[in-house]
């Protein structure tokens, strides 16, 4: 291919300014994995940085021996996101398969009032007395699944989007000659061939899952409940706790080797996100995309 | 299907399994979603546990008084609202010109390492992010303290006391999350654009810079206004995670990190603040509502296409 002049000066440009850009995104997280693997007390003496002056795995090897706590607050985040993703998606697309069908009486209405929870929400003060007096939920594993994750309008949508537009009707009426029953046709036609946007709605469903942290900080208060990022908001607050008495505290403050841990934890907590998002990256770009179309 | 063929109801019969399938996401809708929206009479309440969310005596509008008569209110407001106006300029801006350059890379696999990288940062939970903007401003031990600032022979900033930086830091820390999200919708766009129109440029000897604002933005400003349209609809809602984590629930920040969502959560938790809370909520959830509507209204006016409904 051949470049003038111009259009060389501007591809060398707009590669440098996107570089630059590249750093400012990745950076951040690699200083969180360098801060993990820096000795507790250069951190204390020279901060947190790029190039500590001595490393150490103390705050893995911390992990390793306290493995108890933050073990366990693994395994509540990886059981939430698996079940709650599964049922997510049998639970939307359940709900979406009927709704694509064109001749179903009432689907005008029923789409409705499922749409409609996108536009109104009762907010945070029923739905957290609700949650807490009639079901019970706090401090069960239950409170990180059902209440507002579980199912969207959204996702709903999407589904019953795709498969209007994906799925011939051919393949329901031929499935209908052989005397498939619907529970048939959902399970054996509408779920294989809907592969693709259960794919992509399942891994923002799981990253939701993932990433939550907020039901964590609502319902849960015993702490071997925690999930991995209710444990790490509540490292967050411990912090507050020892600032708020540091004249009492502050020999116990530079005792604990917290600085370093903070932040292996945090990066153990992103792990499997930064494992998984190169093999799934383009269900990402599509799910966002996806969003922006049919939103 | 072939199913319109029947009449009454056997015509009614045949559809019976297939409501059953509905019954257990719209269980879940009613509980989740209907039931708090019935529960917002609890904002006209004085709620008390014994008595439940529906049988609580009602106060009429003292908790709406008592929200209103208090001067925290209106920073609230004004926090959520300047701070959304400030994340909108600046997200579609950055995303715009980020979507413009990635779009232009030759190099094909440059092209995907910058996407990849852009989209990062949206996938990490806030808790994370708040971890790492306290790597770089702890007091004690963060970076702009102990290595960037001496740099400069400046002094060391009690980050997390001091509200001067603190709109500046949640700016670019919402930026930083948040903009592989829009340049990825802004290069879905720009892949749209009919690529004779820069061929013709390119032949009358136009310029890059003559190209991208006389061929790229002029196409864009039907997607920028609809997302524009869009977010003003949402400009009354705000990241709860953004504006508790990130300033790490420090009082000495309150008044410009304080917004409508992290004020519902605290009264919530404070003794005696579930009134003031839920008349919060109830105010946020009803204008957020009307700008919805409204907005969707305007973009059914200017381009119907993409209107949501």
């Amino acid at each position: 291919m051949i470049m003038s002049k111009g259009r060389k000066v501007y591809q060398v440009c707009i590669n440098i300014i996107m570089i630059l850009v590249t750093l400012c995104m990745i950076l951040p997280l690699l200083l969180l994995f360098m801060s993990s693997i820096t000795d507790e007390s250069t951190l204390i003496v020279n901060g947190y940085s790029f190039f500590p002056a001595k490393f150490s795995l103390g705050a893995y090897a911390y992990i390793m021996q306290n493995a108890s706590t933050i073990f366990r607050a693994y395994g509540i985040t990886i059981v939430v996101t698996v079940v709650g993703t599964t049922l997510s998606l049998l639970l939307a697309s359940l709900t979406a398969f009927p709704l694509s069908l064109r001749a179903l009486p009432g689907r005008r209405v029923l789409s409705f009032i499922v749409f409609f929870t996108m536009l109104f929400s009762g907010g945070l003060v029923p739905s957290y007395i609700m949650w807490t007096t009639v079901f019970n939920i706090r401090n069960t594993i239950f409170a990180y699944i059902f209440p507002n994750f579980l199912l969207g309008a959204f996702n709903i949508i999407l589904l019953r989007t795709f498969f209007t537009t994906s799925i011939p009707v051919d393949i329901y009426e031929a499935a209908e000659i052989d005397g498939a029953t619907y529970m048939r046709i959902y399970w054996q036609i509408v779920l294989p061939l809907g592969k693709p946007i259960l794919v992509t709605v399942g891994l923002f469903t799981g990253l939701t899952y993932w990433n939550d942290w907020t039901n964590g900080l609502y319902y849960i208060n015993k702490s071997d409940m925690l999930s991995i990022q209710a444990l790490l908001n509540r490292m967050i607050q411990d912090i507050q706790a020892l600032l708020a008495n540091s004249t009492a505290n502050s020999g116990a403050l530079m005792q604990i080797p917290q600085v370093s841990i903070r932040m292996a934890i945090a990066f153990v907590a992103i792990m499997p996100i930064l494992i998984v998002y190169p093999f799934l990256q383009k269900y990402f770009a599509s799910g966002i995309m996806l969003g922006a179309v049919k939103g | 299907m072939n199913l319109t063929k029947k009449k009454g109801f056997a015509r009614f019969k045949q559809f019976i399994p297939l409501y059953l399938m509905l019954i257990p996401g719209f269980t879940y809708l009613i509980i989740n979603n209907y039931i708090p929206m019935a529960g917002i009479v609890v904002a006209f309440k004085q709620y008390n546990v014994n008595d439940g969310l529906f049988l609580s005596p009602w106060n009429g509008l003292a908790n709406f008084e008592y929200l209103f008569g208090s001067e925290d209110t209106l920073i609230i407001i004004r926090n959520t609202l300047l701070y959304n106006v400030a994340f909108i300029i600046v997200n579609n801006v950055v995303g715009i010109a980020l979507a413009i350059f990635i779009n232009d890379v030759i190099h094909q696999r440059l092209k995907k390492l910058y996407q990849s990288a852009i989209l990062l940062p949206f996938l990490i939970s806030i808790v994370v992010v708040s971890y790492i903007v306290f790597a770089l401003l702890s007091q004690e031990n963060g970076m702009m303290n102990n290595s960037i600032l001496p740099l400069f022979g400046l002094d060391p900033v009690k980050w997390y006391n001091d509200p001067t930086w603190w709109p500046l830091i949640l700016v670019i820390t919402n930026c930083w999350k948040g903009v592989g999200y829009g340049t990825l919708i802004y290069i879905a766009a720009i892949a749209g654009i009919d690529l004779s129109f820069y061929e013709a440029a390119e032949l009358d000897g136009a310029s890059k810079w003559q190209q991208i604002t006389q061929i790229t933005l002029p196409c864009l400003i039907p997607s920028i206004i609809t997302l524009l349209i869009m977010s003003i609809g949402r400009i009354f809602a705000s990241d709860f995670g953004l504006f508790y984590q990130v300033p790490q629930n420090s009082g000495a920040l309150f008044s410009v990190t304080q917004t409508i969502d992290t004020y519902v959560y605290r009264a919530l938790m404070a003794a005696g603040g579930i009134g003031r809370s839920s008349a919060a909520g109830v105010f946020q959830s009803v204008v957020g509502f009307t700008l919805v509507m409204l907005s969707n209204w305007i973009v059914r006016k200017v381009s119907e296409e993409n209107a949501i409904f």
